[in-house]
């Protein structure tokens, strides 16, 4: 599982680091590199094209996993050259971008996303081609679906059934997406279990997970067992 | 005074019903005409819902105004632009204001409308707004709250008789059946031989269908809905008969209104439906042609 992201149109990074002109830029070693939108190559494309627009770049990294605690260490390890800085640019997904805000918070730095956070995906047997698996609904259907997600594969997120749309296994909104509740029919007729798909699935629960998520591990408990 | 929808459906007459499309702004003027030209003719009126994710007059006033005008309307709901909460209040009032049949939809996608940045809402799919309103008519909403005075309406589905795969289609039909739905239009059909097909697969339900028909205007438009519009397949036949028309003013029309009315007859003549449901699509004027055609006049 990978954070899909894509830059941001260049006007809008130079509209978010429009008071800043001294700028230090971070990546991310892990997923934005993967999706080649915050590894070194793209770091330093952003540096030329941020020198180019009259930007002052004091200095870059590309953090092994920008979303991880080690972040911290890292912003203190160089909080020399980034005190010099205006203002930090995260090439790192939203959960990265988030982690280095609040590391650089003592450092009374703003840090702005270069990203936007796309989607939770796979590379499947494409390479460099991510499609997106999962939208933790909270309420997992895969056993009842032949293990595709109507929620995240179907473009309405029907429970039951295709809509009146599909053509030829395609769907409405595009004939290259492939129709979910064809794939859906298809498996589970080979599983010989369409008996699944006549069941009827109630509206969802969307309160299922409160926004902002929060999980708390009953570590005790289970230490006790 | 018209008569309900569902005392009609259930009287054996052959039913037909129109369609109504709100206009995209505050003029009524054309919709009014429609309305009182058609009003008289058909059992009842289709009123569409932001029809192909385009945003228009709302489809719960235009049923209000059929009424009034002493029309039998059928409101379209689709699950695309409101949640359960909102498709619930909308039946409350649907219902306080006499309309009787609600036809429960999926809703095209977004993506295919004229707003295309909007939230797609699907908080339902068209099985479960079905099944929400049986729930209703017991005195319960989703919630699991008791209602102070219930809703009762005839409920109507869609389903694709041309669809390909059909299993699939077919299982989605079946559902709203248990479900709760009444009475089934169809997408346009235009190749009767497969039309009997799904009528006698479907004869074995306590429902009724109408047959979609869509008013034909030129070859090219069968051509351009064989190519783009799911579950639409116009025969070689129908396509060559409207292409060989001569050239001139009205004539393709003509051959449409004929085509539209020698199916309604074959499809009234054999008993092969329960009834239709005609799309004119901006061509509302020439529905009593249509009927004429057809011998129903």
């Amino acid at each position: 599982m990978k954070t899909i992201t894509e830059q941001k149109p260049i006007e809008e990074i130079q509209d978010l680091l429009e008071q800043d002109r001294k700028v230090y830029i971070i990546g991310c070693g892990t997923c934005a590199t993967m999706c080649h939108t915050g590894g070194v190559a793209e770091v330093l494309e952003m540096k030329k094209q941020l020198e180019e627009a009259g930007k002052e770049v004091v200095g870059w990294m590309v953090i092994p996993t920008a979303c991880d605690d080690l972040t911290g260490d890292a912003l203190r390890e160089n909080a020399e050259v980034i005190e010099e800085a205006d203002a930090i640019l995260v090439m790192a997904c939203a959960f990265g971008s988030q982690t280095v805000a609040s590391f650089a918070e003592p450092l009374s730095k703003p840090a702005y996303p270069a990203l936007n956070t796309l989607f939770i995906g796979k590379e499947g047997a494409e390479f460099a081609v991510f499609s997106e698996v999962c939208q933790q609904c909270g309420e997992c259907l895969l056993g009842y679906t032949g293990g595709i997600c109507p929620v995240t594969m179907c473009s309405k997120g029907l429970l039951n059934g295709p809509c009146g749309g599909t053509n030829d296994g395609k769907c409405e909104e595009d004939p290259e997406k492939d129709c979910a509740w064809t794939l859906i029919y298809n498996r589970l007729e080979k599983l010989g279990r369409l008996d699944l798909m006549r069941r009827y699935y109630a509206p969802r629960n969307h309160q299922k997970v409160q926004r902002p998520g929060r999980f708390v591990v009953q570590i005790e408990e289970r230490s006790q067992e | 005074m018209a008569s309900s929808l569902r005392e009609v459906l259930n009287s054996g007459k052959f039913v037909v019903t129109g369609e109504i499309g709100p206009p995209k702004g505050t003029n009524l003027e054309n919709m009014l005409h429609h309305i009182d030209l058609l009003k008289d003719k058909v059992d009842g009126l289709n009123v569409t819902d932001n029809q192909s994710s385009v945003m228009r007059y709302p489809s719960i006033a235009t049923t209000i105004i059929i009424k009034e005008r002493g029309g039998e309307p059928v409101l379209q709901m689709t699950c695309r632009d409101r949640n359960r909460m909102a498709l619930e209040s909308e039946l409350l009032f649907a219902y306080t204001r006499g309309i009787s049949t609600v036809l429960a939809l999926t809703g095209d996608s977004i993506r295919v409308g004229d707003h295309k940045e909007a939230k797609g809402v699907f908080d339902l799919d068209s099985v479960q707004l079905i099944k929400m309103i049986r729930l209703m008519e017991s005195g319960k909403d989703l919630g699991g709250n008791e209602l102070d005075g219930a809703i009762e309406f005839c409920v109507g589905a869609t389903v694709t008789p041309e669809a390909n795969p059909i299993e699939p289609q077919l299982m989605k039909f079946e559902k709203k059946i248990e479900a709760g739905a009444e009475f089934f239009q169809t997408q346009a059909v235009y190749d009767l031989d497969k039309f009997r097909k799904f009528t006698e697969y479907a004869r074995q339900f306590d429902v009724k269908i109408l047959a979609g028909i869509v008013l034909l205007v030129s070859a090219g438009m069968a051509r351009y809905m064989n190519a783009n519009v799911p579950g639409i397949s116009v025969p070689k036949e129908l396509i060559d008969e409207m292409a060989g028309v001569p050239k001139g003013k009205g004539n393709a029309l003509k051959k449409g209104i004929e085509i539209a009315g020698r199916m309604i007859r074959e499809l009234k003549d054999d008993a092969v439906c329960d009834g239709v449901h005609i799309m004119a699509i901006g061509k509302e004027e020439v529905v009593p042609d249509i009927l004429a055609a057809a011998g129903m006049a």
